[in-house]
This record gives C-alpha cells, structure tokens and sequence, in this order.
C-alpha cells in the first residue's frame, strides 16, 4: 500500500467523521426543535451569524429554523470555563469524555453507506470492508461503558456513581438482547444467493434487493430497536442520567467541552445505531424491495448512472437513517421513563427471550424454505467463498 | 482479508482520538479562567454539603447481572459461527437443526432455572 493510497483512505476519513459530526450536530438542533413542535412551543429560532439577513433573496431563509444553533452551542462549550473539581481523580476524569466518544465514531469505520457500480457488480462505499463487520460494531460499541464507568468513578461523588453502576448493568443486559437479535439476519443473508461465510454488512445489504429483512423479520427487527434505545441511552432507557433522582448522572461533575464530549458521542451513537438498523433490516441503500416479481432496477435504479449514481444511493441512505433518528427523538418526547426494575425486567424477561424464540423460528423457517424451494434450484458448484 | 484491509479502522480510530484530544486541549485553552473555592472543588449533591462516602455499596444484583451477562453472551457468541454455514449445511444435507436446537434448549433451560431462582427479580 503505497503513500497516496493512505492519503486518500485518511481524507476518505475525516470527510466521514465531519459528516457524522455534522449530523449528530444537527440531531442535537433537531431534537430541540421536534420537542418544542410536540410541546407546542417554538423552540431556538432565532440563531444567526451577523449580517446573513442582508443577503438580498438567499438571507430570508438562512436565518430560519435556529439554523445556526448547533454553532452557537459549540461556541459556548468552548469559551465556557473548563472545570477540574479539587475531588475528582483527575487523569480519568479527562480521559472519560474521550474513551466514550472514541467507540461511536470508530464504529462507522466498517459501516457500508452507498455503493458503486462497475461493469453491473456492485461494490460497497465503506472505510474497510471487514469481514466481521456486525461484530465489529456490536464489539466497538459496547466499549462505549467504559466512558460511563470511568466519568462515574472518577467523578468521586455518589450519584454520578449510581448512574454509571447502572449504566453499565443496563448496557450489557441489552447488548445480550442485540447480539442474539442479529443471528436470524446473518443465517438469512448468509444464503446460497449472496455467498457463505461472512459477517460483512454489505452482503447483508445485497442479501435484501428481493425482500429487506424488517419486512420478514419484524420480530428480531423489533428487538434489536428497543436494544438500541437502551444502548444509546435514550430516552425510556435513559438511566444513567435520570435527571430526576441522580442530579445528571454520570456527567454531574462535569462542563464545558468535557461534557460536550458526551453528548455528542451520545449523539452520534445514535446516528449510527440508526444507520446499522436501516443496513440491517431497511435494506441499506436498496431504493425498494424487488419482492422477486418486481423488475431487477427498482432495488438500485441509479446504479448506471455511474458516480452521480453512487452519490444518490449515499443521499438515500442518509434519509432513511434520518428518518430513524427522527424516530428516536419522537419517542423521547413521547415516552416517559422506566423504573430502573422495569428496564431490567423488560431486557432479561422479554428481550433475551424473545430474541432466542426469534432464532429458533427462523432457524425452521429456513430449514424448511431452504429444503424445499432453494436447494434443489442451484448446482453444488456454485458454493464455494463468497465472492469478493 | 489481509491486515493492511483493517488499516482504515486505526485511522479512524487514531482520528477519533486525535479529535477528542484537540476539542478538550482547545476547551481548556480558550475557555474562562476562574479561581477555584472551597464549594467548587466539593462534589456537587444539590446545594447540600457532601455527605457520607462517594462510593457508597451497591446491591449485590449488579454482580449477578454482570455474572449472567457473561455467561448468555458467551452462548450467543458460538451462535455466531453457526448462523454462517447454516444454510450451506442444509443446501448440503448435512444435519444442523437439531443439533443447534440442543444447545439452544440448553441455554433456554439456563435461562429458565435463572428466572425460577429469582435470579432476574430487582424487587426483593
């Protein structure tokens, strides 16, 4: 790998993590703005640099919206004092903010977001292409506890101990739910059609051009959403920070920038939690399911137009990730928040369960679909690696 | 699948970082200087004097979860390697159903026995 080659993946990067940046900036934004629209109330809307309103027809619509508000607040984070309390251990207490924000936009490293073709073969738009793309993820992400714990304990105050304790026991209850979630997607899409032997989540995607797996899955679909919630700490699941009983939770000891970290790695892992979803079970970049009678060009009908069609499967892309983290805000604002117990019960009592009968349904499913349509269809040579 | 493929993974990691630790080095650089005080560099508990210990003890519950967490994942991990080959073996006639239901009725039955001990009860 020569020189110029690692340039470009290193701008290839940066380009990614300013727009998952960018993003989750924006969710901040609107989440502010769904809130007050549900409550009611108007919401930040009038945030603007100086002298954008002069401009003749552009300027009317560039101060809308509170459009400038995500800049506003970074700048206040910025030039707010950077507390270091005399009580709190202070080389884990800088350290916290960091270890939790690395995990969320590490993750997006393995994440396909849109395609190219060359020649009618498709090839995913991603960082690096590994093959143990899901596991990666699901890996990478756990690690996110670490942040919480650390900000807990290094914190040296009780509450901020409480919600990180509780955290952590949350987070690896619901990622027990997750995992086993993603195994009837992975059996599927691990089919005599799109290859064996790979956990890559591009296959996924390209295992779903006839049907995407939320329309024939719903069940782990519905599992691995609500685990989502609780990964990322949203709102029904939001115990690490229950304002109401723990102060602020894990981040009460903490201001400026430091806790800025926090919020946007909590925001970004919800951008891409919102992303693996839609690659999982919403068909990733695939414009509509074929349902096997619909001609082959509605699953990607940009796929020869060449660049111009890459950049569109990556818009589309986008927008049904957005729409998912609409989804997420909504339901904050919608919802009120579990007991403690209740979010314990509904992960090992309901989720786990449900996620293991999920497997054994499909598993027969399969079993049964496999031995009586697919398999006496296709040669024995055509297993084999899965195509690279 | 070569090392070198997993080359974008540490630059993304090491941006990451390098992000993080620019954003905090920048806070601490431009952001107020302030003198600290007495109530400043006590923990915060709503006003109130810091009372008791700040790490006080915690139900022994979170111990268990942790314990079972391990245990039910470690399961789910050797699902993994299973949900891979499990339509080859069937387009293969190789028997896989049963053997996998086995073990999953195992785990079901540990999960069981969990639920029948109270092990999973918050309110006791």
């Amino acid at each position: 790998m020569d020189i110029v080659e690692i340039l470009l993946k290193i701008l290839f990067a940066i380009l990614v993590v300013v727009v998952i940046m960018t993003i989750a900036a924006y969710s901040v934004l609107a989440e502010r703005k769904v809130a007050s629209w549900i409550q009611g109330r108007v919401g930040p809307n009038r945030t603007a640099l100086p002298g954008l309103s002069a401009i003749p027809v552009l300027g009317r619509f560039l101060v809308r919206m509170g459009m400038w508000q995500p800049l506003a607040d970074g700048v206040k984070f910025l030039f707010k004092e950077d507390p270091l309390p005399g009580h709190v251990k202070k080389w884990y207490y800088c350290l916290a903010p960091v270890v939790a924000l690395v995990p969320s936009l590490s993750t997006v490293a393995v994440l396909p977001f849109g395609a190219y073709w060359v020649n009618g073969v498709e090839y995913p738009l991603v960082l690096a292409n590994v093959d143990i793309g899901i596991l990666f993820i699901l890996a990478i992400s756990s690690l996110t506890v670490y942040g919480i714990v650390m900000a807990g304990w290094a914190a040296n105050s009780k509450y901020p101990y409480f919600g990180s304790i509780r955290s952590s026991a949350q987070m690896i209850s619901y990622e027990l739910a997750m995992g086993m979630s993603v195994i009837p997607v992975f059996m599927w899409a691990n089919g005599p059609a799109t290859g064996f032997g790979d956990l890559t989540l591009f296959g996924v995607v390209a295992a779903q051009k006839d049907l995407w797996l939320g329309i024939w899955m719903p069940l782990p679909a519905f599992v691995f959403l609500v685990s989502l919630f609780a990964e990322t700490n949203r709102l029904p699941f939001d115990m690490p920070e229950s304002e109401t009983e723990l102060v602020g939770g894990f981040h009460t000891e903490y201001g400026s920038f430091k806790f800025g970290l926090f919020f946007v790695g909590e925001y970004a892992a919800m951008a891409i939690g919102s992303a693996v979803f839609v690659v999982l079970f919403l068909g990733g970049w695939n414009f509509l399911p074929t349902f096997g009678f619909l001609p082959d060009w509605v699953a990607n009908p940009w796929a020869t137009w060449g660049w111009f069609g890459s950049v569109v499967s990556v818009l589309f892309f986008i927008g049904k990730t957005l729409t998912f983290i609409f989804l997420f805000i909504w339901v904050r604002w919608t919802l009120p928040r579990f007991r403690y117990d209740q979010v314990m019960n509904l992960g090992w009592k309901y989720l786990v369960p449900l996620a293991v009968a999920s497997i054994i349904i499909y598993a027969i499913v399969i079993a049964l679909w496999d031995t009586a349509v697919t398999v006496d269809h296709i040669k024995p040579e055509t297993f084999g690696p899965a195509p690279q | 699948m070569e090392i070198a493929d997993y080359l974008p993974v540490l630059i993304q990691v090491l941006l990451a970082a390098a992000l993080a630790g620019a954003i905090l080095m920048a806070s601490h650089v431009f952001g107020q200087r302030a003198r600290g005080n007495y109530i400043k560099d006590k923990a915060y508990e709503c006003g109130l004097p810091m009372e008791g210990n700040p790490h006080p003890r915690f139900g022994v519950k979170f111990y268990v979860v942790a314990m079972l967490f391990i245990l039910f994942d470690i399961e789910a991990v050797f699902l993994i390697p299973w949900a891979l080959i499990y339509r080859e073996f069937i387009a293969s006639h190789i028997p896989i159903l049963w053997p996998v239901m086995f073990f999953i009725g195992i785990l079901v039955l540990g999960l069981a026995y969990e639920m029948k001990k109270k092990g999973l009860e918050w309110e006791r």
